[in-house]
């Protein structure tokens, strides 16, 4: 098997009295994409950094495309891109003038380094607005042009801190595209997000970080089934319907009906392709039964139920990705009844 | 795999591995200054006010000093209103380029201020080229300026009496003046990071380096404590010198430091160089850890 194209080892960082990394690793095949999944706070930020040359670590050492990125930082920026939490693009210039000015800062020619910036306009579907500030854009426009900034010259390794963090998710599914496209064209990314569902579409492989230090790593898939899988969940509008409904869904087979008293929830855990199955045949058993319920549908798990079931603890409090988690849930539901 | 070099000292010197690498080094820090000079300019040209603005210091003291105050300060050196016009002239410009330091900090402070500096440096961009392509855009607004204030000084009956050659000579005393203060403009602009702050640390240290020297009125006119000081302000040497160059009337006086302005306007300059550029290099170098 190749070299891993970035390879971390024991990285350390402290920034007062936080460790922001505690004992870092990680490997990255080439051309692949991994996923750095954790909450606020737990370090991607700082892992991401010290990988793209922004800052050296205390202790441990990495390796980028071949280089040393502490020895050998220039080498190393060379081939790579960076597109942080933050669009890091000149307000003040236009949108072409920015990556006019990114592909020189590059290494591109002058007359090469125009010829690129009218490509990425144009890929990023931003030609019509090339002679605008990049003030004036909205927000997605803006994380495009950002995107644009970090591939003026085909990047070796991209990495992306949060691509997709703060988007409409038609913006979030341009960025997503995007990637893929660059995946497909042998470009390896390493991206940090807070979001299981956007690790689940994008990576090949998840790794979990927790408190500076990856406590977990494989395939979506992997995690997923040491956390439980997806869940049809029931909520009833009173306690006593709970073992009625308990009693209908252990009917519809799947597994054991976990009944949670505190928000009145029955949960059922769902065994690979048999959601669609479980669920109608849930729906079908209550209605026999004559049970009317608040709400059903299905459940993947999220970021936060990573956590329970890696830490047996939930995320950072409060820390976690909220308006994700639930909008992941509902829009799977809703996805899978209509297909 | 060994520990990182100068593990646990977060501030520990640059390696030389981070040096440029041989050959392309000088071409790559001078074709990325240019890159940046550009860049700064069309800043310039995007947001015009605030070039338009820090012209206003100067047009507004003109009109102040010279016409609503300028009877009353007129002296004898002088003469009449209209001499003392011609005086004030050359303080003027000086004022001019003091007062730039405040837009050079303005600027070093927003870039050091927001997340595109975190894409510069992730770049295998010369370092270097965020401080000289800050310094070339600055000169060079510098001149424009300059020429805005001579055609100024030239509409209200100022003019030089001496050489061209010495007008001259006086304008690359002015330059090197406003190359020193980019200098300060960079450091204080790092050090402070706050754009909104610069303003409020750079006008109450130009206001009396303006104000205490020979720009509006001759130190004999001083009470003597404030008039050693008024002679030995390096403002005030740039003023002399550039009276002396252009043939306008001069503050005169017998001291060692009058008696030398042109050399000392030069010497100035340099030496204020010589303490700003070490520190504000460090503090840019101490950004990226």
């Amino acid at each position: 098997m190749d070299e891993p194209v970035i390879t971390a080892a024991g990285l350390r960082k402290r920034y007062g009295s936080a460790q922001a990394l505690d004992g870092f690793d990680l490997a990255v095949a080439r051309g692949s994409v991994l996923a750095l999944l954790g909450p606020n706070g737990a370090g991607k930020t700082t892992a991401v950094e010290i990988l793209a040359t922004l800052r050296r670590p205390d202790a441990g050492s990495a390796r980028v495309a071949g280089f040393d990125v502490a020895r050998e930082p220039d080498r190393v920026r060379e081939r790579i891109g960076l597109t942080g939490q933050h669009a890091a693009v000149d307000e003040l210039l236009t949108g072409r003038a920015n990556l006019v000015m990114f592909g020189r800062l590059n290494g591109l020619g002058a007359a090469a380094a125009r010829r690129r910036a009218d490509e990425l306009l144009e890929r990023f579907g931003l030609t019509g607005a090339a002679r605008r500030r990049a003030r004036g854009y909205s927000g997605g426009m803006r994380r495009r042009l950002d995107l644009a900034a970090s591939l003026t010259r085909d990047p070796e390794v991209l990495f992306l801190d949060e691509p997709t963090t703060g988007l409409d998710p038609r913006s979030r599914n341009a960025v997503w595209d995007s990637v893929r496209e660059l995946v497909g064209a042998g470009t390896t990314v390493l991206l940090t997000t807070q979001y299981l569902e956007e690790a689940d579409r994008l990576a090949d492989r998840v790794a979990v970080i927790d408190s500076g230090a990856v406590i977990a790593e494989g395939t979506a898939a992997q995690l997923k089934s040491r956390v439980g899988g997806d869940h049809v969940d029931v909520v009833t509008a009173e306690a006593a319907d709970l073992p009625a409904v308990a009693g209908a869904a252990a009917r519809a087979g799947g597994g054991e009906p976990q009944v949670h008293t505190e928000d009145l929830r029955v949960s059922v855990a769902v065994a690979g392709s048999a959601r669609i199955a479980l669920l109608t045949g849930i729906v079908r058993e209550l209605d026999a039964a004559g049970l009317a319920v608040e709400d059903i549908g299905l459940r993947r798990p999220t970021l936060d139920d990573v956590f329970l079931g890696l830490t047996g603890r939930p995320g950072a409090p409060g820390a976690l990705a909220v308006p994700g988690a639930p909008a992941a849930s509902a829009h799977a539901a809703g996805e899978e009844v209509s297909a | 795999m060994t520990a990182a070099p100068h593990g646990g000292h977060r501030d520990a010197a640059t390696p030389a591995a981070s040096a440029p690498p041989a050959g392309g080094g000088l071409r790559r820090a001078l074709d990325h200054g240019w890159v940046m000079t550009v860049r700064n300019l069309q800043h310039d040209v995007r947001a015009p006010a605030e070039v338009l603005l820090s012209l206003c210091v100067p047009l507004m003291m003109v009109l102040v000093f010279g016409y609503v105050f300028g009877a009353g300060m007129a002296h004898p050196g002088t003469g009449g209103p209209e001499g003392f016009r011609t005086f004030l002239m050359p303080g003027i410009f000086v004022m001019a380029m003091l007062y730039s330091v405040s837009a050079t900090a303005t600027g070093v402070a927003q870039d050091a201020d927001k997340a595109v500096i975190g894409r510069f440096r992730s770049m295998p961009m010369a370092s270097s080229a965020l401080l000289t392509g800050r310094a070339a855009a600055d000169m060079l607004r510098a001149l424009l300026e300059t020429g805005v204030l001579v055609g100024c000084g030239l509409l209200i009956g100022w003019n030089w009496l001496g050489t061209a050659g010495e007008a001259l000579q006086a304008v690359g005393l002015l330059l090197l003046f406003r190359f020193a203060m980019t200098w300060v403009g960079i450091y204080l602009g790092l050090a402070v990071r706050d754009p909104s702050l610069v303003g409020l640390v750079v006008y109450p240290l130009a206001f009396p380096l303006g104000v205490l020297s020979t720009t509006f009125t001759p130190p004999q006119l001083m009470p003597a404590p404030l008039a050693v000081v008024a002679e030995w302000n390096p403002v005030s040497s740039v003023v002399n010198a550039a009276r002396e160059l252009f043939g306008n009337p001069g503050v005169g006086g017998g001291s060692w430091v009058a008696q030398h302005a042109l050399p000392m306007a030069v010497l100035w300059p340099l030496a204020i160089l010589a303490v700003c550029v070490p520190p504000a290099v460090a503090r840019f170098r101490r950004l990226s850890r």
